[in-house]
């Protein structure tokens, strides 16, 4: 176990290295290593050094309008809040049960997202690492090496992102800022036109999905022990489930399973998810640390997303991806698979399945139905769960009689999994890090393992020159004694000011 | 998928997220744009697009221009504005999930195996980057200093040549 190094004893008398801002990471995210005069680690936290404010955010606002609103609470899933608003939202009207048409409607836009997503993910973030190596050089390690090294590669995931966005764009009526789903439902039907625009590259979509799960089955059969065993930790792991235990990522009740995958909770309704799930303050995050209420702290944090979901399905409802699961669970040995990188093999078969599943669902005659609005009681409170492209996703809101929200509570996906990136770093640190000199290349793994959790870390900032890499050398006396920074166009060298962030 | 023959020549790419405080300088330069499109029927030539940030994906979205404009909110800019010729590159903009101008132009460069149009990046001075805070009053000023050089100097306009665009703030 990894969890002494949370805390150190006497952190005042060791060397502090920060990590800041985690590079191909979305949002403000740092990581601090103590170690001692031996560069032994003594403690390793991922911060979370923005405070984010989302509830405040949405407060006051009326419920018509945060189906738009909390799009722009991120810029890398906007589509997820829009479409887990839109849930929270139908629940307020009182809509329980969307038309055909609708529901079709939104869950082809939410394929699109995730497969999106999940491209972006592994072909321009992850791809680098996999493909060469984590100690490979610095200025080769990313997207720009992959295109130079793999051509064909790196412009299949410049066309499957571009895919995912053209059907978020088809149901969502924009590109960005999209109105598609409103309160009861969508605002508009799929034209026969539309459908033909996007059956026309679906095919192609799906064969790259499958050669790219090919890919990481390949990459991970090479090393298969050093990637089983990299960042591994055992973990309980949750996700949602459609009512016969079908892999389901828009609507379903929430299943926990233990490490060993015996069933914690099944089928649980998420409107009663406080009775379930509790969210933990820690002195040094912004970020809390929700787990599981019947198992306690210590025992009931949990992992979401990919590896969760693929790990706690009992299938895939697409020939192709369930294939592609059976062969993902044979390296479990009837156990779920927990290693850290085999996020990127499941972030893969999600992938796969949701080209199938588009492909399905642009054969299916109710997405040109005029049919897309249903109404009912107004409620007090509406609680939308959907599974976001990096894990489970929470919206709940309370309104007052005029409509206005009272009361917001967001549980975002990277959230759910802020103890085990945290878990995960430890393992690192302990095993690669342990009594070295710290290297580039070395502080990448740590970056490594929090990357195979594809963390959303804050939201759609990103201005020019706002994000450097900088990492602090202090000593036992909280002296500094080195310093380097990058700065986003790539540079690296002693910074300018000396100001200390660490 | 991407092809669009008929593309207009001039591509204003403006990125940023509008409840973020300055960030929204180029989402909010956008509009200005689109409204004078619409006001006064001019710059017909122009396509406007915008986002939170810049993907790989939007390298499509070069094909068929002449010239692309990238606007967007800058923490390092000297006020009010800088405006630069931008050349394909492979920088490390892997910070984060947003890419830099520079290297979406390299990446349209390695997938199509052709030279990106010429482009430039319009970059807005910015402050406060906090969600649900407002444009700053500095940054409005900014904004407007910005949108009167993109239309008294006739960027959208007219001809013009790299040579004839230095370095500007």
């Amino acid at each position: 176990m990894t969890d002494q190094l949370e805390t150190a004893q006497h952190p005042e008398r060791l060397q502090r290295v920060v990590i800041e801002p985690l590079t191909r990471v979305e949002g403000h995210g740092k990581v601090t290593l103590l170690l001692d005069d031996d560069n032994h680690i003594k403690q390793a936290r991922l911060h979370i050094v923005e405070f984010r404010g989302f509830e405040k955010f949405i407060q006051g606002r009326p419920y018509w309008e945060l189906p738009v609103l909390v799009q722009r609470l991120c810029g890398i899933c906007p589509v997820s809040h829009h479409l887990v608003a839109a849930k929270a939202t139908d629940m307020l009207i009182g809509a329980t049960q969307l038309t055909p048409a609708a529901e079709k409607i939104r869950r082809l836009m939410h394929f699109g997202q995730t497969l999106q997503s999940h491209a972006l993910h592994f072909f321009h973030l992850c791809s680098p690492d996999l493909l060469f190596g984590f100690d490979d050089a610095v200025r080769h390690r990313n997207i720009v090496g992959v295109i130079e090294d793999h051509p064909e590669i790196a412009k299949q995931g410049v066309m499957l992102r571009k895919y995912g966005q053209e059907v978020i764009r088809v149901t969502a009526g924009k590109r960005v800022h999209g109105t598609g789903a409103i309160p009861g439902g969508v605002n508009k039907s799929i034209s026969t036109d539309e459908r033909e625009y996007l059956r026309k590259d679906i095919d192609q979509v799906i064969a790259w999905s499958q050669a790219a799960v090919e890919l990481i089955k390949r990459i991970f059969s090479e090393q298969f022990d050093y990637h089983m065993a990299f960042a591994t930790i055992d973990s309980n792991m949750m996700s949602m489930i459609r009512a016969d235990g079908a892999f389901d990522i828009y609507h379903g009740g929430l299943r926990a399973k233990d490490p060993n995958g015996q069933t914690i909770f099944d089928h649980v309704d998420y409107n009663s998810y406080e009775q379930y799930l509790l969210e933990g303050v820690k002195s040094w995050s912004y970020m809390k640390f929700p787990f599981i209420r019947s198992l306690g702290s210590e025992n009931g944090w949990y992992r979401v997303g990919p590896l969760a979901r693929v790990n706690n399905c009992d299938f895939f409802t697409t020939p192709l991806a369930e294939q592609a699961r059976k062969d993902f669970m044979d390296v479990g040995q009837d156990r779920p698979v927990q290693s850290t990188l085999a996020y990127h093999w499941a972030r893969l078969i999600e992938l796969l399945h949701c080209a199938e599943a588009i492909k399905d669902l642009l054969f299916d005659d109710d997405l040109l139905s005029d049919d897309l609005l249903v109404k009912g009681d107004m409620q007090a409170r509406g609680i939308g769960v959907l599974e976001a492209p990096r894990g489970t996703l929470f919206h709940h809101y309370e309104i007052n009689e005029d409509g206005l929200v009272e009361k917001a509570n967001l549980i975002v996906s990277t959230t759910n999994n802020n103890q085990a990136m945290n878990e995960s770093i430890r393992q690192v640190a302990n095993h690669y890090l342990d009594g070295k000199q710290l290297t580039e290349p070395l502080l990448n793994q740590v970056e490594v393992a929090i990357r195979a959790y594809d963390p959303c870390l804050s939201c759609a900032t990103h201005a020019l020159g706002k994000m450097p890499l900088e990492v602090n050398l202090l000593n036992s006396e909280g002296e500094l004694l080195d310093r380097l920074q990058k700065r986003a166009d790539g540079a690296v060298g002693i910074p300018a000011d000396r100001e200390n962030r660490g | 998928m991407t092809d669009e023959p008929q593309a207009r020549p001039i591509l204003v790419f403006a990125y940023g997220n509008p409840s973020r405080g300055d960030d929204a300088l180029g989402p909010a330069m956008y509009e200005l744009i689109e409204a004078q499109q619409q006001k006064a029927g001019l710059l017909n030539n122009v396509s406007l697009l915008t986002d939170f940030q810049l993907q790989i994906e939007h390298a499509t979205d070069l094909q068929h221009r002449q010239r692309v404009i990238f606007i967007d909110a800058s923490l390092t800019a000297s006020p009010p504005y800088e405006f630069h010729p931008v050349l394909p590159e492979q920088d490390l903009s892997y910070t984060t999930h947003a890419m830099s101008p520079a290297a979406v132009l390299s990446v349209y460069q390695q997938i199509n195996r052709q030279p990106p149009p010429s482009a430039y990046m319009l970059s807005i001075r910015g402050y406060e980057f906090g969600l649900g805070k407002p444009l700053s009053g500095r940054a409005r000023s900014h904004l407007q200093a910005a949108f009167e050089f993109l239309m008294e100097g006739h960027v959208l306009n007219h001809e013009w040549l790299v040579e004839a665009w230095p370095s500007r703030s």
